[in-house]
């Protein structure tokens, strides 16, 4: 994977009146990464993404995308960007074949050029069949498949999504994440994913977790899962706050109380598992070992369970 | 990415030629028009209505002292009716447009906002002279029927009618892109539609003649529409018999041709400011 920048975001920050939902926030993104951007509603993903595709003005900071600076180089950003929003801006009135045509043209694509690759686009993403249905007549896993094609018509260096698994059943999630890294492999793009999904994040190279407007983290999933330390203990118990207290008054080790159960970070779980069996034997109704998630992940990093966050933006 | 590939890909032109995008959104608005039958039905049925309704219903109505209201003398004001509420209901998609997303996507693609903005209005203007023309073409009708002689002019009158048609549909289009820009729902539309848009039509010498009193007459005369409907009246009627008391043609065209430059730079330039509701 080449290390060369695709995006720089330096110090950037935004407000909403009184309300800051990105403060100094700096990050790089490499050429050919699969980049997340994971953050609960209210963490300032989405104001980053807006940015990011040049929706809303930078108000503080510099962004430079390829080379150039969103501030004062948007339109040559814009004819890189493939851009997937979350509410669909495909034409539900149209046809598939015509919402490519006519997003094609938006990008100075026209005549022979456009038809081979609106043609292009629909065989690959296996729209070839639909291309004379009316959008509004298909599913939400279609319709999120011509969005990527009009995404990936113009051939972007760099494709930007939001929340692109909302609304598709598994299957079509995971045909998405396979595109994905199909364009990566074979077009060389640059993908940017906002997502509060945890599974999904999991699914990129390197993610970003936002919180509160800050980046909290930022690593593979794997390093950011070995940071939290261990494995992860869960306890179901009818009393887990009880439970809890005890835990740390007999070993000082801190146990929390999440989703009405118990959890606790330790290496070597397996030890813990013995010892906690032995000292509360009649008080679990069951004891799993697993290694660390992304929700330990962000509470580890955060100090926040991640369905809690105020929902402020 | 290197300094040199850097230099090299900054000489690319950064947004996309003008023309197709202005095109492909107008080509865009025609093609979603027709393919709601509901509004082609609805089109083609108001002319055939406010037809009816005016030639049959005005023929023998009094009214007042200002006499025998008679069907040809509301018959450019009526166009001016079709084309008003014709073109600012289509410019109003562009706050569906907003909702469904499809905005956004326009948004950020390297185009040159006017040009998204000029699609956006000949496409509204185009469906407005739509309407337009089946009325005129009424119009015509009823003269060849005998019923009553709406339109006396010369072929040469016909199309300075049909231009001035063209140029009021894209002021009314781009008035009613401007108002829309900003709103994130069409009910705030009706309140703009009855406070502004309905009273803008009838203080337009479409109801009144020019030469009323008062403050009245001062709101008439200030209206731009004012001098659509008379310059139609110039074009299809020969001034209708009172041409001495009308603002001349060439005034006429005037004042419409800088209300349509005014209107199309307010839209552009409200196209250019951010509204919260591009959030949506």
């Amino acid at each position: 994977m080449s290390l060369l920048p695709a995006v720089e975001i330096s110090r950037l920050a935004h407000r909403y009146g009184e309300h800051e939902a990105i403060c100094d926030l700096s990050l790089g993104i490499a050429e050919r990464e699969i980049f997340a951007i994971l953050g609960p509603n209210g963490s300032g993903k989405t104001t980053l993404f807006r940015v990011l595709s040049t929706l809303i003005p930078i108000q503080q900071g510099d962004v430079s995308i390829f080379g150039y600076s969103l501030r004062r180089d948007a339109a040559a950003i814009r004819a890189r960007l493939g851009v997937v929003f979350q509410a669909p801006s495909i034409d539900k009135k149209l046809t598939v074949l015509e919402n490519l045509i006519h997003h094609g043209r938006l990008y100075g694509l026209n005549g022979h050029e456009l038809r081979g690759r609106a043609d292009e686009m629909l065989a690959r993403l296996g729209l070839a069949q639909r291309r004379r249905d009316l959008v509004e007549k298909l599913s939400g896993g279609l319709r999120r498949r011509v969005e990527l094609a009009t995404g990936m018509l113009h051939r972007p260096r760099l494709l930007l999504l939001d929340e692109p698994s909302t609304g598709l059943d598994p299957g079509a999630r995971s045909d998405l994440w396979q595109y994905l890294e199909q364009v990566r492999a074979q077009d060389g793009v640059t993908v940017v994913v906002t997502t509060h999904l945890l599974e999904e994040a999991q699914r990129a190279d390197r993610i970003a977790i936002m919180h509160r407007g800050t980046l909290a983290a930022l690593d593979t999933p794997e390093a950011l899962q070995a940071a939290v330390g261990g494995d992860a203990i869960t306890i179901r118990t009818k009393d887990p706050a009880g439970l809890a207290q005890e835990i740390q008054n007999r070993f000082q080790a801190p146990a929390k109380v999440i989703d009405g159960s118990v959890r606790l970070e330790q290496p070597e779980g397996h030890q813990w598992i013995v010892r906690l069996v032995e000292a509360f034997p009649n008080q679990m109704d069951s004891i799993t070992l697993g290694k660390p998630t992304l929700e330990d992940v962000f509470i580890h990093f955060t100090g926040h369970q991640f369905w809690n966050e105020d929902a402020t933006s | 990415m290197s300094a040199k590939t850097n230099s090299t890909s900054r000489t690319v032109a950064h947004t996309v030629p003008a023309l197709p995008v202005v095109g492909t959104l107008c080509e865009r608005e025609l093609v979603r028009f027709f393919r709601q039958t509901n509004r082609v039905l609805g089109a083609l049925g108001q002319p055939i209505i406010f037809w009816l309704l005016f030639g049959a219903g005005l023929g023998s109505a009094q009214v007042g002292e200002s006499g025998r209201l008679d069907y040809a003398h509301f018959f450019p004001g009526t166009i001016v009716m079709i084309l008003l509420f014709t073109a600012i209901f289509a410019t109003i998609s562009i706050i569906e447009d907003r909702r469904e997303g499809f905005l956004q996507g326009v948004l950020v693609a390297p185009v040159p906002r006017w040009a998204m903005v000029l699609g956006k209005i000949l496409g509204g203007s185009a469906i407005a002279m739509l309407q337009g023309l089946v009325f005129l073409l009424l119009g015509w009708l009823t003269g060849a029927l005998g019923w009553a002689q709406v339109i006396t002019a010369t072929p040469s009158g016909l199309l300075c009618a049909i231009l001035l048609m063209a140029i009021l549909s894209i002021a009314l289009t781009a008035l009613g892109f401007l108002i829309a820009w900003r709103m994130d729902s069409t009910q705030g539309f009706h309140a703009i539609m009855s406070v502004v848009l309905l009273p803008m039509w009838l203080l337009s010498a479409a109801f009144f003649p020019m030469n009323v009193g008062g403050w009245l007459g001062w709101i008439v005369r200030l209206n731009p529409l004012t001098y659509g409907v008379v310059g139609l009246r110039h074009c299809l009627q020969n001034g209708g018999g009172e041409a001495a008391q009308l603002p001349s043609l060439a005034l006429c065209w005037g004042v419409s041709l800088a209300f349509a430059a005014v209107t199309f730079s307010l839209a552009w330039w409200i196209a250019g400011s951010r509204s919260t509701a591009d959030l949506l």
